[in-house]
């Protein structure tokens, strides 16, 4: 099994295409940070927003890598903590934080909570709580593009802990024998809430559990955006092309507790340390300007519209009502 | 000729994948060995492997790929080759297709078909009626046909329909029941009722193959002069109050039957809609006929005493009739 690569070669090396993807890598990034930072950091401990509060801190790169190779016919089943997916396709942050304060302008009007939220037309498939149920529901989707002859592909997102679960193995399983077109995104931060990895699973990567579906893997440096997009890019194409299932591994670290009521105090200091150094927003910055795609001021100026759309969004979201007591049984089956 | 109940389904697939190409079976077996029932026997030779799906054993993943198909726009019918090992697809079933319209407005419009009964001496693993495990979720219609005309007619309006479906074949009533049925393109409506024998003095509310007990019972203490009305429910949700609560306000009485185990079983839902709304025309407790609660048992003696029987339902309706 190949090694992390740490310097991956982005195809669009040179093309100038680099410069204007690495924009976008940056926007999205910091918007997911700024968003999660107000949810978990100041929201939550607010009282505006109850629940559970889960977020990517510290592993941005992947949803946004991987989202901005997506075409829009392409179906998404984000994890828990691949918020920038929804800004890709276009959701609005006020939407979100309407959701996380259980408004009726959130995706779900209130229905559910945090990043249980899915909008079909915009080809964001909603998570259940039980962790890699989206997997088997992944792979029907996919199934189902195949049977309509169309060739877009469904991304699956989940973690590390995930892959333990039956549905995750019965879903890669299914799809591999179908030859349908999924690709199968994993962040593995190195923890399930509490548990590290080695008691989660007795093989050294995710990748490698591959092997047992005939379906090609790779790991990649999951905090850097160019890298997943290279690969995602691969994976999409194998997919696309009938080859079937295509598994990315992504190598992260989980910059936070499990969910924000959680000081993850189990998790030895020196990893926060050596990981907040691979700070994928940071390296962003720095090498925007280090390769002259970017000067440090486009680069701030970038951050300080998001802090601003962040606060109107929050103020939005805050002003959309509480749904109506009297909408709680409507919606159970169609109404005909 | 008369149609079997196997073949009414069958017949009523067929149908629904030649009106809508969107309309696909997946599942263990169901392809080149027919099912396990052989309800789709014949349908690979006549859609092809891509609307035939023969899946690995993976009853979550058939199912959650069901519910993905459905969101992108086909119409999936799930077969689960015993409705025992719906167990393991539960999560994607009571988790996932139950929930995702009242979340976010993502209606799973699956039918999860599931043979389901005993009688057959399958023992704990192949004869249970687990319909209640499901009842007992909202956002999913459960539907047990008891009659080869129902079977085929709800089989069509379960895969039109937009929620998910669980629809639960006995067993024991596929080559055992069977009628002409209508000609044509017809459907029987889900959450309807359906009185099934009309009678003066007495109710059983019933559905799936205790249809049949309740009509032999029936018939025997006709002889007697007691006129026993069979309601068969058809559905357990949505469920026909109207109609039970019709069938009581006019007989008095009334005795629930049911072949899944007593407690916590769908009959003690259906006595309590009785004597809340109907208390005032009771002449008599609600009573209710089911299985003891043990796992379903193997041996022909133990699985005999296990089943309601016709004596204990004709026991109960004289002892009643008589209150
Ligand atoms: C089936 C199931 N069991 C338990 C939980 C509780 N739980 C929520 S998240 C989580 C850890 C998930 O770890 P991982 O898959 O690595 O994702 P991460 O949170 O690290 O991104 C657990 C145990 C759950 N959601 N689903
Ligand atoms: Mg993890």
């Amino acid at each position: 099994m190949a090694a992390v690569k740490l310097e991956a070669v982005h195809p669009d090396r040179g093309t100038g295409a680099e410069a204007e993807l690495s924009r976008k890598f940056l926007y999205y990034m910091a918007l997911m940070r700024e968003v999660e930072e107000r949810i978990e950091r100041r929201l939550y401990r607010q009282g505006k927003v109850l629940g559970g509060v889960y977020v990517g801190r510290g592993q941005e790169a992947i949803p946004v890598g991987s989202g901005l190779v997506a075409r829009p016919d392409d179906v998404l089943f984000p994890s828990h903590r691949d918020l920038a997916l929804y800004f890709i396709r276009g959701v609005h942050p006020r939407n979100v934080f309407a959701q996380y304060m259980g408004r009726v302008d959130g995706l779900t009007r209130g229905r559910d909570g945090n990043m249980h939220m899915g909008d079909l037309s915009k080809g964001l498939v909603a998570i259940i709580s039980a962790m890699a149920a989206s997997v088997p529901v992944a792979a029907g989707a996919a199934m189902a593009m195949k049977y309509q002859g169309k060739d877009s592909v469904a991304l699956v997102y989940f973690g590390d802990g995930a892959t333990s679960r039956g549905d995750w193995h019965e879903g890669i399983n299914l799809a591999s024998v179908q030859k349908a077109p999924l690709v199968l995104l994993c962040n593995n931060n190195q923890y399930a809430y509490s548990t590290p990895l080695s008691k989660q699973m007795a093989c050294q990567n995710v990748a490698d559990r591959a092997a047992g579906y005939g379906i090609p893997a790779e790991i990649v440096d999951g905090n850097d955006p160019f890298a997943i997009h290279a690969a995602t890019r691969r994976a999409v194409e194998h997919a696309r092309g009938g080859l079937g299932p295509y598994l990315i591994e992504c190598k992260t670290f989980r910059m936070t507790g499990h969910s924000a009521h959680d000081p993850a105090d189990y998790v030895p200091k020196h990893l926060f340390e050596e990981w907040g150094a691979m700070c994928p927003i940071q390296r962003m910055q720095d090498r925007m300007v280090e390769e002259g795609w970017a000067t440090r001021e486009e680069t701030n100026d970038i951050l300080a519209r998001i802090r601003k759309e962040t606060d109107e969004a929050i103020a939005w979201a805050e002003n959309s009502p509480f749904p109506d007591p009297s909408e709680l049984t409507l919606g159970v089956y169609e109404s005909k | 000729m008369p149609t079997t109940y196997v073949e009414a389904i069958r017949e009523g697939i067929r149908e629904e994948m030649e009106r809508d190409p969107n309309v696909f079976l997946l599942g263990e077996d169901i392809g080149v060995y027919g099912g396990a029932f052989k309800v789709t026997q014949g349908l690979l030779d006549q859609f092809g492997e891509r609307r035939v799906v023969d899946t690995p054993i993976s009853e979550s993943a058939i199912v959650g790929a069901a519910i993905g198909a459905s969101f992108m726009g086909l119409r999936p019918v799930a077969e689960m080759q015993f409705a025992d090992f719906i167990s393991c697809g539960f999560d994607q079933i009571v988790n996932y297709a139950a929930k995702c319209r009242y979340r976010w407005n993502a209606p799973a419009a699956i039918v999860v078909r599931a043979p389901c009964g005993g009688g057959i001496h399958g023992g704990p693993f192949h004869s249970q009626q687990n319909e209640a495990w499901f009842a007992h979720t909202p956002g999913l219609k459960v539907v047990l046909p008891a009659t080869a005309r129902d079977a085929k007619g709800l089989i069509k309006s379960a895969i039109r329909d937009n929620d998910p479906v669980l629809f639960f074949e006995h067993k024991a009533l596929y080559r055992r029941v069977k009628e002409d049925l209508p000609e044509g393109d017809y459907t029987v409506p889900i959450g309807k009722a359906n009185v099934y024998r009309e009678g003066r003095d007495l109710s059983i509310v019933t559905y799936s193959a205790m249809v049949h007990t309740a009509a032999e019972a029936a018939e025997i203490v006709a002889k007697d002069g007691i006129s026993v009305e069979v309601v068969d429910l058809r559905t357990l949700t949505p469920f026909d109050e109207e109609t039970v609560l019709e069938s009581v306000k006019k007989t008095s009485k009334a005795i629930v039957l049911h072949e899944a185990t007593l407690t916590g079983g769908f009959g003690g839902e259906i006595a309590a809609r009785i004597t809340e709304k109907a208390f005032e025309y009771l002449d008599g407790p609600v009573v209710r006929i089911a299985a003891p609660d043990t796992p379903v048992p193997f041996s022909q003696t133990l699985e005999d005493a296990y089943l309601p029987s016709v004596e204990q339902v004709v026991e109960k309706v004289r002892w009643l009739a008589a209150y």
